[in-house]
């Protein structure tokens, strides 16, 4: 066991030292290789005109689905409708417009599929009730579980294993074998 | 007794299947929009054509007419534009375009070059009658009826199939 953590942690430390090499040859190569595509998105930054306002747009696009990449948010995306869906959050903020406002403007538009965290109604009930069903039936089954074991005696259960020093049983002892 | 016992994980697991089965068969992208039976959106637009003439939502109350959301960029609506230009020819209904995010010049010359299907295009320069419409996927084509209220929507592109089987029947349906 303990051989198996220092060749791991060997491991690590190569790996360490190996990725700022990486990270150093990169630059070195770049300008013979000027067909690098950076990927920047203005709109996904802080602006420093109004970090407040940026901040706030952020938190309500964050909880809405990117429509044309379905698994990112509005506020992730870089797809041109999301970049417009931002500008339109971020002037509907500057007219006073609450977020609940915002997302009845989403929802009115793209349904409920839009939204992260999905109203509760009688389409979604199982997938938002179902999570304490499931829980509440498995301590159920766990309380009938303890409550019959405790009413068994000893000798109905197994005898619990050797952890005696002076007789080492031969399941605990294996060595372990590394490759 | 015993024997339920080991029966319910198996009919868990069958359930289990069966969610993920029905599933493999959903497709993610077909949101149902929730504008279908509700009143189209406002808008007031320029014509692509002519940009000193507008066109709003009051003028196309009293007919059934189809909305068809294009751009020049869009590489889908080249797939589908053949289809739409013999459509056209049958005159079932007024076809009007909705030249999403685009510009002038190129979209003129997209339809110069593949035939303009359109009664009309709608010029949405900033896409802010495509929001308010739902559109994320161009193309998309709306199908709006006589009191203005969308009867129909199809996200990506029109079919033949699309056109025969749903378009028309309801076209019969909405001028019947």
């Amino acid at each position: 066991m303990a051989d198996a953590r220092r060749l791991l942690a060997t491991l690590l430390l190569a790996l360490g030292s190996a990725l700022p090499a990486f990270a150093a040859d990169a630059p070195a190569s770049a300008p013979s290789a000027p067909a690098v595509v950076k990927f920047e998105a203005p709109a996904a930054r802080l602006t420093a005109a109004d970090p407040a306002l940026e901040a706030r747009m952020l938190a309500i696009t964050g909880e809405l689905r990117c429509l044309v990449c379905q698994n990112q948010t509005i506020a992730d995306s870089h797809a041109d409708l999301a970049v417009d869906l931002r500008q339109e959050v971020r002037e509907m903020l500057q007219h006073g417009q609450t977020p609940e406002q915002i997302r009845r403007y989403m929802t009115d538009r793209y349904g409920d599929f839009i939204l992260y965290r999905p109203p509760l109604k009688a389409s979604t009930a199982v997938l938002w009730l179902a999570p304490a069903a499931l829980l509440a039936i498995a301590l159920v089954a766990l309380a009938v579980v303890i409550r019959r074991r405790a009413r068994l005696s000893d000798d109905q259960f197994e005898p619990d294993p050797l952890l005696d020093d002076d007789e080492p049983s031969a399941t605990l002892a294996r060595p372990v074998k590394l490759v | 007794m015993r024997f339920v016992k080991f029966l319910i994980p198996l009919v868990l697991f069958g359930v289990l299947v069966g969610f993920f089965w029905k599933g493999l068969y959903l497709d993610p992208r077909e949101v149902p929009s929730p504008l279908i039976d509700k009143p189209a959106p406002e808008f007031a637009l320029t014509r692509l054509d002519q940009p000193e003439q507008t066109i709003r939502r009051a003028d196309m109350l009293g007919k059934v007419w189809m909305l068809n959301v294009w751009a020049s960029w869009c590489e889908s609506c080249r797939d589908e534009h053949p289809y739409l230009v013999e459509f056209a020819k049958l005159k079932a209904l007024p076809i009007y375009g909705l030249d999403y995010k685009d510009q002038r010049e190129p979209a003129q010359a997209w339809l110069a070059e593949r035939g303009n299907p359109y009664d009309a295009s709608l010029f949405d320069a900033n896409g802010r009658v495509g929001i308010d419409f739902g559109v994320y996927g161009v193309p998309e084509t709306f199908v709006i009826d006589k009191q203005g209220v969308i009867r129909f929507k199809q996200i990506g592109a029109l079919t033949p199939e699309v056109l025969n089987a749903q378009v028309l029947p309801l076209l019969r349906k909405l001028n019947g």
